[in-house]
């Protein structure tokens, strides 16, 4: 049995302790955002924070976010509505698929939390590890960058 | 036959509610006519006629819009939502999108070659428009006015002098379920409310939250978990494997052997994906050795035997003065692939009533359907295939392989949903990529450096092996104990061709003449990828029109315009160069500006692009520093659709064009993740600017393509401006670049 928060919530799960966290998130727990991408840590799809911090939840075993607090996509939301971050990514049409945006958000969340007021390189920089297919990269720079403005 | 088809028919034989309908309204043009004398109907509802086939008023005060179209991520549900709206005269918000389900949408076709707004735009704004008309008829009845004089908001229609009803109260009744008549006029572009306007996408809110959006985050009650073991290489043949070993690992339910396809069906995820490494693992397989390798690929094109030489155009000067000089020059476009962030997706389920229920993310839901019913022997009845969402694919990924992959492993697990979603390797390795292109450019040129004779010789194996109802251009199909034959892929004429797709210079040369070398042998596995020839092709045709403008030594924008007598393609040519800055525009040592034009198959989407670059000659790295890109895509129905679809075009435009080949070997790929096939990452991203050209009241051309081709020249013609080499292999990557350098 495995216990940590997730998205404010404890929750309790009796899964196998190497359980990839993306898997139980995506097929226990109900979490729609966290996407697989590569299972590998290079492309970011995955990202959730963990304490704050964003990690790739394909790499993380279950076992490890054991009295940990979890955030994803979903638990970014403010009652119900979206985010500043995310109402910015709404805004700009930050996507084309956005099948890698979960990813995105959670990573410029967790740059946001540390550079509150971050330049358009830094965004980009910081962004580096999470991949985009469409072509929606300056959107998405624009959405994080107008989301820090509009603090 | 199409389900819908046989519904409309059914309600047309009937009869009873057709007569009672005729009586009602006043038929312009007679469903009863032979079929040679129906008028020919915007886009697909051509081919599906009934109005009710594609629009559904409902008395929860919304409207059902059913399109054969889906959702890509190109913003096809907004932008026929909006045009829906505005023939309807509905707020948008009422409008409801059910796409690509084969048990009710119109069947459309694929969502390929950038035709979705040409075919579904057209039908749905004279669907809508028919409806319209339908409704104020219906509301002249129960009004007793006339409709002339009648107006509608909103879906509340008020008649002249007094009087109102809305849709909703209206009773619908049958009153949709007829043929459309072609004689309803749609609405002028000045009266549009939302065409026209950025209207937000509707489906973007949902995926910013996590909200229901995409495949890959269905979960059926009870699913289970399937994943596939691919051969080590294209023809590898299973020798042997035991796979009891494997069926005793944690919650493994099904170990698979079907010929040389082996697969696992687990109750978890990582189960299967355990289950399936150690059956790989245990699998002994007898390997062939027979690919060119991915650096002799480009000798391998222009000494295979072609299936077929195309004369793709053949119009020689008729005459004049001999050139005197000839000028040539060689092009290659490595193998590149769709490398969707997402991994292909497929849910299916065998039914108890036998139907086998597949949700996939195909561009051809109705063709892949067919392939399936046939893959598993069964009536088309038995297969339903409904389009649910996935990652980009920009063309023919692995989606269909996995809509045909969880049907199979469905067989064996009756009334469990199966889920199958590829691993990166397995979407990487396995997936059909851009065919890899030799592209020899001839000119035959006078004393000035004007072009008189132009030659294009395109040496390319097939862009196309989609399932078009054919099992064996499923992956999977080939490996099965009985295979289904791959069926030779065939190579499209005009005016959309394939590999010679955009072949054809827009250019008004003296002569030109394009011959394609169409080669049916494929040492890897290839299908439709974003625009097609049409990306190696523009590139060769735009650096070659760059080396003969600057051997005549003249400005490259007007050496263009020489040629160029469509006034479109004129002002698409000059708004990038003027938004660009190019004729002020000021060289600096280690920096280039470059240019490229095309109109994506010569019917489609004008787009040019101009970009400035600065190389670095110490260690061969290319940065681009800013992009403009002009667009006339005809009558715009939402501009930030179209500026989304040029940005992001460009974009994977400039991925491909200074990174990305896949790498093989003798025997298999070795790109099999982003570290060994890596893409474009932010902080290689540079500001762009997209122009566009609106001409409200004409077609809709299709976009979505119309920028790879241009984007890829205009980055080699900057480098050329900038080093003063010209580079003809692709991608320019910095070892390339380097060496160029240095030669």
């Amino acid at each position: 049995m495995i216990a940590f928060k997730l998205n404010d919530k404890n929750v309790q799960i009796d899964v196998p302790a190497t359980a990839p966290l993306l898997a139980v998130l995506s097929n226990d727990l109900g979490v729609n955002g966290t996407k697989f991408g590569c299972g590998k840590s290079q492309c970011g799809a995955c990202a959730v924070l963990v304490d704050g911090d964003p990690v790739r939840s394909c790499a993380t075993q279950i076992s490890a976010v054991s009295g940990r607090s979890v955030v994803t996509l979903e638990g970014l939301t403010q009652n119900g509505k979206p985010s500043k971050l995310q109402q910015a990514f709404i805004d700009e049409q930050a996507a084309q698929c956005g099948y890698c945006v979960s990813g995105m958000i959670i990573q410029a969340q967790a740059l946001l939390d540390r550079n509150p007021n971050p330049s358009d390189s830094e965004v980009r920089t910081a962004l580096n590890g999470n991949l985009c297919r469409c072509g929606a990269h300056n959107r998405i720079v624009r959405a994080v960058l107008r989301a820090a403005k509009e603090g | 036959m199409d389900d819908r088809m046989n519904v409309n028919r059914r309600g047309l034989l009937k009869g009873v509610g057709f007569v009672a309908l005729a009586f009602a309204i006043p038929l312009e043009s007679s469903a009863q006519a032979p079929a040679t004398e129906k008028p020919r109907l915007p886009g697909n509802l051509n081919t599906t006629r009934n109005i009710s086939a594609w629009i559904r008023i409902n008395a929860d005060k919304t409207v059902t819009l059913l399109i054969g179209k889906v959702e890509l991520g190109q913003g096809i549900l907004t932008a026929v939502a909006q045009i829906c709206a505005d023939e309807l005269d509905i707020d948008f918000e009422r409008v409801q999108l059910i796409s690509g389900d084969t048990m009710q949408t119109p069947n459309e076709g694929g969502t390929t070659g950038s035709f979705s707004m040409p075919q579904c735009g057209p039908a749905v704004r004279q669907a809508s428009a028919e409806a319209r008309k339908i409704m104020l008829d219906l509301a002249a009845e129960k009004l007793g006015k006339p409709t002339d004089g009648m107006t509608v908001k909103d879906g509340t229609i008020s008649a002249a002098g007094g009087g109102s009803v809305t849709y909703w109260d209206l009773s619908v009744g049958k009153a949709l379920e007829r043929e459309a008549t072609g004689q309803v006029k749609p609405k002028p572009a000045s009266e549009y409310r939302y065409v026209g306007k950025s209207v937000g996408r509707i489906d973007i809110p949902a995926k910013m939250v996590g909200g229901a959006a995409f495949i890959h985050e269905m979960r059926p009650k009870g699913m289970l978990f399937g994943q596939i073991v691919r051969p080590p290489t294209y023809k590898a043949k299973l020798a042997s494997v035991d796979v009891a070993p494997i069926e005793k690992m944690p919650g493994v339910l099904k170990v698979v052997r079907n010929g040389s396809f082996l697969a696992v069906i687990a109750q978890r995820d990582e189960q299967a994906n355990a289950a399936a490494k150690a059956l790989y693992d245990a699998a002994k397989w007898d390997v062939e050795k027979a690919l060119p390798g991915a650096d002799g690929m480009q000798d391998w094109l222009v000494n295979a035997k072609p299936a077929r030489k195309i004369e793709t155009l053949k119009k020689p000067r008729a005459g004049g003065e001999p050139a005197v000089k000839t000028v040539e020059a060689t092009y290659y476009r490595p193998y590149q692939m769709h490398a969707s962030i997402g991994t292909s997706c497929a849910i299916a389920t065998l039914d108890a009533d036998g139907v086998t229920s597949v949700f996939l993310h195909s561009q051809t839901v109705f063709e892949t359907r067919q392939a399936i019913a046939r893959m598993l022997g069964v009536d088309l009845a038995k297969v339903r295939c409904q389009h649910v969402q996935g990652a980009g694919c920009y063309g023919h990924n692995m989606a269909d392989d996995a809509a045909a992959d969880a049907a199979l492993l469905a067989q064996v697990m009756p009334g469990r949903p199966v889920r199958i979603q590829y691993t990166r390797e397995g979407e990487h390795r396995w997936e059909p990529y851009g065919s890899a292109m030799v592209l020899k450019a001839k000119a035959g040129v006078d004393k000035d450096g004007n072009v008189l004779d132009w030659d294009l010789d395109i040496y390319s194996t097939p862009h196309g092996t989609r399932p078009g109802g054919q099992p064996g251009n499923f992956l999977s199909a080939q490996y099965l104990e009985k295979p289904f034959a791959m069926p030779t892929p065939a190579n499209n004429g005009a005016p959309n061709f394939s590999a010679d797709r955009n072949g054809i210079a827009l250019y008004d040369f003296p002569g030109q003449n394009v011959l394609t070398h169409f080669i049916t042998d494929m040492p890897l596995r290839v299908s439709s990828t974003r625009g097609l020839g049409a990306y190696g092709n523009v590139f060769a045709i735009e650096s070659f029109i760059d080396e003969l403008a600057r051997a005549a030594n003249v400005d490259p924008v007007e050496y263009r315009l020489r040629y160029l007598k469509d006034e479109r393609a004129r002002d698409a040519v000059q708004k990038a160069a003027d938004v660009f800055g190019w004729s002020k525009w000021q060289k600096r040592e280690g920096r280039g500006r470059g240019i490229g034009f095309a109109r994506y198959k010569n019917t489609a989407g004008y787009c040019a692009v101009a970009m400035e670059v600065e190389v670095n000659r110490r260690n061969g790295r290319i940065r681009v520093l800013r992009a403009v890109a002009s667009a006339d895509s005809g009558h715009i129905v939402s501009p930030d659709g179209v500026i989304n679809q040029i940005e992001g075009g460009l974009i994977q435009s400039l991925s491909w064009t200074l990174k990305e080949e896949v790498k093989f070997d003798d025997t298999r790929v070795t790109s099999d993740d982003w570290a060994s096939y890596p893409i474009l990452t932010f902080s290689e991203v540079p500001p762009i600017e997209v122009v566009l050209i609106n001409r409200p009241g004409t077609p809709f051309l299709g976009t979505g393509e119309a920028s790879q081709g241009p984007t890829g020249a205009a980055l080699a013609n900057a480098v050329h401006d900038a080093t003063g080499v010209r580079f003809r292999r692709l991608p320019l990557t910095p070892d390339r670049v380097r060496a160029g350098l240095s030669a």
